[in-house]
């Protein structure tokens, strides 16, 4: 084994290290303005594309922490399926706009402003008061974890309870949003009369 | 682990819920108020997918998908009532939606 072999290791263990921190900031700045554009945007169709770059940055990040299958998933549920309904929906409302500041700042909006801020500060604190000693030791995982493999095995073993609710959840959904969805039946307008 | 630790993962993820926290308490369209639900619920899976690296279990990611499903029927559901309400001609603003109020 000739000396530098050691040295071209590092060198390209800390070239990789520096490409996974352009990524994660990338991601990360992604995730965040697209987060602020999806609560700011006046119009409502925006704010549901600006929520596809939120997923797309969220499964970037999810890929570094080697969730492999979850960021797979995130893309096809989220992206492929959710957003698409919202995006249907707002087509069938004509989507309003709805300015998020309309009549100037109020107590309200200054209010959700200390709102939001206290959430953050709190589970900051918490989460440093915690476990703050404990984020630095990362435990270290061979290449088949998170794989869609891995996530099988678990699903069909020790998690086969929630995967089973899960199914009944899915149907209990769709057949509620078909009952929430179809035309109201005309007896009911007239009672309400 | 190659890049940031946990923690920056951690703070990612609580300014992310803080950011869908603020959109549902400052927005008036139920649909906006369903789309910062979202991000909110994001977070979360963030926050669950860094932990279960942290501790190299699985498990966190099988939660994780788990409420990856909860929010699609959650999205199935707000949006069918949402669809429900404009049917009755009433305007989409849940400062207006006050019939149910006591």
């Amino acid at each position: 084994m000739p000396l530098e072999a050691p040295v071209e290791v590092m060198l390209a263990a800390s070239a990789g290290n520096v490409l996974v921190w352009v990524v994660w900031v990338v991601a990360a700045l992604a995730l965040l303005s697209s987060g602020i554009a999806v609560v700011l945007f006046t119009n409502p169709f925006y704010s549901a594309l600006s929520l596809i770059g939120n997923l797309a940055s969220l499964a970037v990040l999810y890929l570094l922490l080697s969730g492999e299958f979850v960021a797979g998933a995130q893309v096809i549920v989220y992206a492929g399926a959710i957003v698409i309904m919202f995006v249907f929906v707002l087509a069938y409302l004509g989507g309003r706009a709805d300015a998020p500041w309309a009549g100037g700042p109020t107590l309200q909006a200054a209010a959700a402003v200390v709102a939001a801020a206290a959430i953050a500060l709190e589970v900051i604190v918490v989460i440093a008061l915690a476990a703050g000693d404990q984020l630095s030791d990362t435990a270290e995982v061979t290449g088949a974890f998170g794989s869609p493999a891995e996530i099988g095995d678990l699903f069909l073993s020790d998690h086969l309870l929630a995967f089973e609710a899960t199914s009944i959840v899915l149907l209990v959904a769709a057949v509620g949003g078909v009952i929430l969805g179809s035309a109201m039946p005309q007896r009911s307008k007239a009672g309400a009369d | 682990m190659l890049g940031p630790g946990i923690a920056a993962y951690l703070i990612l993820s609580v300014v992310l819920f803080a950011t869908g926290a603020f959109g549902v308490l400052i927005r008036r369209s139920p649909l906006i108020i369903l789309l910062a639900l979202e991000l909110m619920l994001n977070a979360g899976n963030l926050a669950l997918i860094a932990f279960s690296r942290q501790l190299g279990n699985g498990d966190g990611q099988i939660f994780a998908l788990t409420v990856m499903v909860v929010a699609a029927a959650e999205a199935v559901l707000g949006l069918g009532l949402i669809v429900a309400v404009s049917r009755k001609r009433v305007e989409l603003d849940v400062d207006k939606l006050t019939t149910l109020s006591g």
